[in-house]
C-alpha cells in the first residue's frame, strides 16, 4: 500500500488561535509551513465567549501584536463592540477588550493563512508522532499519509480525546460538535509525555428574538474606540459599535440549581477533568458563594450574522431540562429559546513543565507545543504561546538561538515561565496580579518593549520597527525637554490651576512636579508650555504615565535589574542534582524533576528555598571551574 | 535578591566590649552609609583604604561616635564595595545602627553571606566550595530553627493574622482589577485607608515588643538557682519589679520555671526562676527541681541565691556541687534580716563574686546590676549570637512591612489609582512571611479564586 509522503519545515497540529499564530509566524519567517486543521471551518474558531482580550488578556494580543502576531490586526478588522477597561484606575491595568463577530473572525483568519506565502493549511486529523532518538521528524495523518518535517508544534487545544458533558448525556466530540482528535494521546503517551485531563465548560447559547432586554440594563462600548493593534489607524476603527446587555440570576435560578445538584454530572462524579476555579460553572458559583444572591450575566451578541447571543456567567454541564428551567428565572430570559445549550468539556493537556521556556519539549528535540494543550485557558493565552513556539520552531530550523521571553519584559513571558515552572493544576488564566513588575508591562507600550525583538527574529517588518524607534526619540526627548521647565507663578497659571481645582503657585515650581499633582497630567498643561512639540496621542501617552509615575516605575526598573541577574546564571542541563548534599532533599527532587534553566526560574519552583539557591549558586561556580 | 543587594551585619562577636563592627558590603554600601553618617566627607567622595572618624545619626539624633573604614571594590573580603563601622556604644548602639542601615535600604545578612559572596566572587579557593554550602544550608537550618523556637504560639498567629487581612484586601483589588465588571472599588481607598491604618498600629505594637525584648528570648540566659524559700522569686519581681512569680514563705512555692525578660544597662537577660532545689520525695515539686538542673546546661549565668539567715547546709552545697565550672554571682539573701553567714567565707569557700542583697530593702541591687554588665561587657559571660541575629532579622522585616503600608497610605493620600496600593500591600505581606517562614507561593491567585466569585 502507497501512501502520500511530502517534506515541510515545520508542522503545526491545529488552527485555533495557537496553530494560527504558530503557522503564521513560522511561514513568514520564511519557513515551509503546513498547518492542520480537523475542519477547515474552524479555523480560529471561538468556541466559548466572543471577545477578545480583557484585563490581562488585552496585555497579551498588544504584545503579540508588538511581536508581529496576528490576532490584534484580525480583531481590528471584525469587532463589534470595544471597551478599555480599569481606564479609571492605574495604566498598568487599561485593558482592550473587543466583542467579536466570531464567524467574521474566523473567515478573516483563514483568509490571513491562506494567503500567506509558504504556508498550506489541510483539514486531516494528525494520529501519530514521527520520534526517532528523541528527535521529532514529521507526523502521521488519518489516512496514512506521512508529513516529514524539521519541527513539529503541537496546538491540540481542548480536541485531544475530548468529550462533552451536560446531565447523563457524553457526546465523544470537542467543541461545537466538532470531530475530537482521539489518536494523537496515544503517540504522546507512547514517547512518555505526561498528560493532564482538564475540564471547562460553556454557557448556552440563546436566540437573541426570545429575549426581553427592555428588562436588562445597556451596555454600549468607547467612543472613541481604541485598536488593538499598533499597526491599525485610529480612524479606521470608528464603527457602528453594538450593545451589550447587563442582568442577574436570582435566589429562584439558585434554588432550581441547588435542587438538581445531584443531577449535574460535576457533582456526580462523571466529570474526571479539574476545573478552572476563576471560571465556576453556575452550579459552582451557587455551591461555593452561597451566601451571594445574585450573579452578574453579560448577554453579548455572537456576530453580526447570527441572533445567538452568549449568556456570559451562567456556564453549565446541568441536564438540558435544567438549564432551561433556570435560564428561564432570569429577568429577560423568561421566555428565552435555546440556539445551543450549555456544556462542560473535558479534554487531554500535557504536563507544561516538561517543556523550556522556548516552549520545546525537554526530552524530544524539535517538538513545540502551544495553547490549551498546555493547560492554559483562553484565546489569547493560546495565541501568546502560538507565536512563541512558531518563532522557536523557526528559529530552531534555521539554527539559531530561540526567543525566550521572561517576567521582565511580557505577559508572555510570565505566562510561560508560570506554565513551565510551575505545576499548574487546573486551567492556567492570565491575570494582572501574576506579573510582579506589571507597572513596566503596560498595554500601551508593548510595543516599545518588544518590537525589537520581533524585527531581530525577522517577523516584525522594518516598517513597523522604525516606526517604534521614531517613538521612543520622541518620547525620551520630550521627557527630558520637560524636565528642565520651570513654571512661575504667573496668572495664567494660576488661573489654568484653579480651574482643575488645583493649588496656586506660592513659589516657581518644575512643571513635572505640576504633572504628577493628582488632578493634573500632561496633556492639561499644555496651555502653560508654549514650548511643547506637535506629538501624538500615543507619544504624549506615554511621556505622561512615565512622569506621573516615575518613582514607582523606577523601583521596579530596579527589582528587574536584581531579577535578570539570577535569570543570566544559566544553569547546565547535565547538574546532577543528587550528588549535592547540600540541598534538601525536597529541593534536590523538584531540581531533578523540572531541570530548570537558570537560577532564576529554579528560585521560583516550589520547595526550593532561598538557602537551596545559595548552594547551588556556590555548586555552579565548582561546576564551571 | 541572593546576589548583589547591599548587605549588612554585625561582625563582632556580641559581647565583648563596648566596640563592635558593623561590615555593609554591595553595591549601594557607599550611599547607604553615607545617609546615616556625618563626616568632614562624604564617603562616596574617600579613597578607598581610608578611616573616617564622624558620627552616626538618625534624622538629628546623635546615635554614635564611629570610625568608618571604606573598601572599595575590588579591595575587599567580597571584593564588593565594603564598609566595616566601628561603633562604640555597646549592643545597643550596635543593634540600633543595624536597624538605620536596612531602613537607609541594606538588608540584613543571610548566614554565611560575606563569605558566600567572597566566594562567587572568586575571593575563595574552588576547593572550599563544599564547606561554604555545608555552611550556608545548616547555618540557614540553624536560623530557620532559632526563628521557630523564638516565636511564640501567640506571635505566630498574630502575624498570621495581619498576613491574612493583607492578603485579603489585594485580592479584593486584583479581583476589582481582573473582573472590573464584578468588582466596583468605587470608596475602597477610604476604606482601605483606615484598614492600613489598624495594621500599622497592629505593626507597631509588635516592634515595640520586639524592641522591649519581651517576646523573643534575646540576651543572656540567666537561671536563679537556691534551695527552697532562698528568696528566687522575689529576686526575680525585684530585677524584673513587677509581680510574676508567687512569693510565699512556704518553701516550694515555684514549682515550674518561669522566664522574664529584662535589660539592665543596655544588656538583656532573659532570667529564669526555677524551683527550689532540695531532695524531695513531692512529685510535682520533683518535676520542677529537675527541670532547674536541666537549666544549668544553657545557662550563660547563674545566680545563686543562698538564704543568709541561715547556715549553709547540704541542699547549698548540693547545687554549687553542680554550677562550680558556670559563671555564678552569689547573692546572700535577707540582708535585711539577722545573717549568720558572711560575705568574705562564701567568697573564699566557692571562689566566686559575692554580693549581699535584700529584695525587701533593696541593699545590693546596683551592685548585683553592674557586676552583671561588668561580667558581660569584659567577655566573661556570652550569649548566643544567632538568636540575637534572627531577632535583628525579623525586626528588620517588621519594619519593613510597617514602611510598606505607610506606602500604601501614601499612595491612597496622593490618590494614585487602586492598583498601585497592591504593590506595597504584597511587599508588606512578604515581609510578614519571612517573619514566619512562609515561602511565597500562588498565595494571591489562591485566595482570589476562593473569595471572589470571578469570571464568565
Amino acid at each position: 500500500m502507497s501512501h502520500v509522503e511530502e517534506s515541510y519545515d515545520v508542522v503545526v497540529i491545529g488552527a485555533g488561535h495557537a496553530g494560527c499564530e504558530a503557522a503564521l509566524a513560522s511561514a513568514r519567517m520564511g519557513l515551509n509551513t503546513i498547518c492542520f486543521t480537523v475542519s477547515m471551518d474552524s479555523v480560529a474558531l471561538m468556541p466559548c465567549n466572543p471577545n477578545i482580550g480583557g484585563s490581562s488578556k488585552g496585555h497579551l494580543v498588544r504584545e503579540l501584536d508588538a511581536l508581529g502576531g496576528q490576532m490584534g490586526i484580525n480583531i481590528d478588522h471584525t469587532f463589534i463592540q470595544s471597551k478599555m477597561l480599569n481606564s479609571s484606575k492605574g495604566p498598568a491595568v487599561h485593558s482592550l477588550r473587543a466583542q467579536a463577530d466570531k464567524s467574521a473572525y474566523s473567515l478573516r483568519m483563514r483568509k490571513t493563512m491562506q494567503e500567506t506565502e509558504n504556508l498550506t493549511l489541510r483539514q486531516a486529523e494528525v494520529t501519530e508522532l514521527i520520534v526517532e532518538d528523541n528527535k521529532v521528524c514529521g507526523v502521521k495523518i488519518l489516512s496514512g499519509a506521512t508529513y516529514h518535517s524539521k519541527a513539529v508544534i503541537i496546538c491540540t487545544g481542548t480536541y485531544l480525546k475530548a468529550r462533552c458533558l451536560y446531565g447523563d448525556v457524553i457526546e465523544h466530540c470537542g467543541p461545537n460538535g466538532l470531530k475530537a482528535a482521539n489518536h494523537l494521546s496515544d503517540s504522546l503517551l507512547a514517547n512518555n509525555v505526561e498528560l493532564n485531563r482538564f475540564k471547562t465548560g460553556t454557557p448556552a447559547r440563546i436566540d437573541g428574538n426570545s429575549i426581553d432586554y427592555s428588562k436588562m440594563e445597556i451596555q454600549l462600548g468607547d467612543d472613541p474606540v481604541i485598536p488593538f493593534s499598533f499597526s491599525t489607524k485610529r480612524e479606521d476603527v470608528q464603527i457602528e459599535q453594538v450593545p451589550c446587555y447587563l442582568t442577574y440570576t436570582n435566589e429562584k435560578t439558585h434554588e432550581i440549581i441547588r435542587a438538581n445538584l445531584d443531577r449535574s454530572p460535576m457533582y456526580s462524579g462523571v466529570i474526571e477533568g479539574t476545573g478552572p476555579r476563576y471560571c465556576p460553572s453556575i452550579e459552582d458559583k451557587v455551591v461555593r458563594f452561597a451566601d451571594k444572591n445574585r450573579h452578574q450575566l453579560f448577554v453579548e451578541p455572537e456576530g453580526l450574522n447570527t441572533n445567538e447571543m452568549y449568556i456570559g456567567g451562567m456556564s453549565s454541564s446541568m441536564p438540558e431540562d435544567v438549564q432551561y428551567a433556570m435560564y428561564r428565572t432570569v429577568p429577560g430570559l423568561e421566555n428565552c429559546k435555546f440556539v445551543r445549550n450549555a456544556y462542560a468539556i473535558e479534554y487531554d493537556c500535557i504536563k507544561a513543565t516538561q517543556l523550556k521556556a522556548s516552549l520545546e519539549f525537554k526530552d524530544i528535540d524539535g517538538l513545540f507545543a502551544a495553547g490549551q494543550f498546555n493547560g492554559s485557558s483562553g484565546y489569547e493565552e493560546a495565541a501568546a504561546q502560538g507565536i512563541v513556539a512558531g518563532i522557536n520552531a523557526a528559529l530552531k530550523v534555521q539554527g539559531r538561538e530561540p526567543m525566550i521571553l521572561d517576567r521582565s519584559n511580557s505577559y508572555i513571558g510570565v505566562l510561560i515561565d508560570d506554565l513551565v515552572t510551575k505545576e499548574t493544576k487546573e486551567p492556567y488564566r492570565m491575570m494582572t496580579s501574576r506579573a510582579e513588575y506589571r507597572l513596566l508591562l503596560r498595554q500601551d507600550n508593548a510595543d516599545l518593549r518588544l518590537s525589537k525583538i520581533g524585527y531581530e527574529v525577522g517577523l516584525l517588518s522594518k516598517e513597523r520597527y522604525d516606526h517604534v524607534v521614531e517613538k521612543e526619540r520622541l518620547i525620551n526627548e520630550e521627557v527630558a525637554r520637560v524636565k528642565e521647565i520651570n513654571v512661575g507663578a504667573r496668572k495664567e497659571v494660576q488661573a489654568l490651576l484653579e480651574s482643575y481645582g488645583s493649588i496656586p503657585l506660592s513659589n516657581g515650581i518644575k512643571l513635572v512636579d505640576l504633572i504628577r499633582r493628582p488632578e493634573l497630567d500632561y496633556d492639561k498643561l499644555a496651555p502653560i508650555d508654549p514650548e511643547r512639540p506637535d506629538l501624538s496621542d500615543e507619544v504624549r501617552e506615554e511621556v505622561n504615565i512615565y512622569i506621573k509615575y516615575e518613582g514607582y516605575l523606577t523601583r521596579q526598573e530596579k527589582q528587574v535589574k536584581q531579577f535578570k541577574k539570577l535569570e543570566s546564571k544559566v544553569l547546565p542541563q547535565n547538574i546532577n542534582y543528587e550528588e549535592i548534599p547540600s540541598l534538601r532533599i525536597e529541593a534536590r527532587q523538584k531540581l531533578s524533576k523540572l531541570r530548570p534553566a537558570n537560577i532564576g526560574q529554579a528560585s521560583r519552583i516550589s520547595g526550593v528555598s532561598p538557602a537551596d539557591i545559595s548552594v547551588l549558586l556556590v555548586y555552579l561556580e565548582t561546576f564551571k571551574g | 535578591m541572593y546576589q548583589s543587594d547591599t548587605i549588612c551585619a554585625i561582625a563582632t562577636s556580641l559581647n565583648s566590649s563596648g566596640i563592635g563592627i558593623i561590615r555593609v558590603s554591595g553595591e549601594e554600601s557607599l550611599t547607604i552609609v553615607d545617609s546615616i553618617f556625618r563626616g568632614k566627607n562624604k564617603l562616596v567622595d574617600c579613597d578607598t583604604h581610608t578611616i573616617q572618624y564622624g558620627h552616626i545619626y538618625d534624622d538629628n539624633e546623635l546615635i554614635d561616635e564611629v570610625l568608618i573604614m571604606i573598601m572599595r571594590a575590588p579591595r575587599s573580603y567580597t571584593t564588593e564595595d565594603t564598609i566595616e563601622i566601628d561603633c562604640h556604644g555597646g549592643i545597643l548602639v550596635l543593634k540600633k545602627v543595624l536597624s538605620l542601615l536596612v531602613k537607609a535600604g541594606a538588608r540584613i545578612a543571610e548566614p554565611g553571606e560575606f563569605t558566600k559572596r567572597a566566594f562567587l566572587n572568586g575571593r575563595i579557593d574552588l576547593s572550599e566550595a563544599e564547606s561554604i554550602m555545608d555552611l550556608i544550608s545548616s547555618n540557614s537550618e540553624l536560623a530557620m530553627k532559632n526563628s521557630v523556637k523564638q516565636l511564640s504560639g501567640s506571635l505566630k498567629k498574630i502575624i498570621d493574622g495581619l498576613r491574612d487581612s493583607i492578603i485579603y484586601e489585594t485580592a479584593y483589588i486584583e479581583s476589582g482589577l481582573d473582573d472590573p465588571e464584578h468588582y466596583d472599588l468605587t470608596g475602597y481607598p477610604e476604606e482601605l485607608s483606615i484598614k492600613v491604618k489598624e495594621l500599622i498600629s497592629s505593626v507597631d505594637g509588635l516592634l515595640d515588643s520586639f524592641n522591649s525584648g519581651h517576646i523573643l528570648k534575646e540576651g543572656i540566659n540567666t537561671l536563679i538557682l537556691g534551695k527552697p524559700n532562698a528568696g528566687k522569686s522575689s529576686l526575680l519581681n525585684t530585677l524584673s519589679r513587677r509581680e510574676r512569680a508567687i512569693v510565699t514563705d512556704i518553701p516550694g512555692t515555684t514549682r515550674d520555671t518561669l522566664e522574664e525578660q529584662i535589660t539592665i544597662n543596655g544588656v538583656s537577660l532573659n532570667i529564669i526562676d526555677t524551683a527550689g532545689i532540695r531532695e524531695t520525695e513531692d512529685i510535682v515539686e520533683k518535676i520542677g527541681v529537675d527541670k532547674a538542673l536541666d537549666c544549668i546546661d544553657d545557662a550563660d549565668l547563674i545566680l545563686f541565691v543562698i538564704d543568709s539567715s541561715r547556715p549553709i547546709d547540704e541542699a547549698d552545697e548540693f547545687i554549687m556541687d553542680k554550677i562550680f565550672d558556670k559563671k555564678v554571682i552569689i547573692l546572700l539573701n535577707k540582708s535585711d534580716l539577722d545573717t549568720v553567714i558572711s560575705e568574705e567565707d562564701i567568697c573564699k569557700k566557692y571562689n566566686k563574686p559575692v554580693i549581699s542583697f535584700s529584695s525587701v530593702s533593696l541593699d545590693g541591687l546596683k551592685t548585683l546590676e553592674s557586676t552583671i554588665t561588668d561580667m558581660f561587657f569584659s567577655g566573661q559571660v556570652k550569649t548566643d549570637d544567632t538568636l540575637y541575629i534572627t531577632n535583628s532579622r525579623q525586626a528588620a522585616c517588621l519594619s519593613n512591612a510597617k514602611n510598606s503600608l505607610l506606602n500604601v497610605l501614601t499612595s491612597i493620600d496622593n490618590m494614585m489609582p487602586e492598583d498601585f496600593f497592591s504593590i506595597d500591600l504584597m511587599d508588606a505581606y512578604n515581609f510578614l512571611g519571612e517573619i514566619t517562614g512562609e515561602t511565597i507561593e500562588d498565595d494571591l491567585a489562591n485566595k482570589i479564586f476562593s473569595e471572589f466569585c470571578m469570571g464568565k
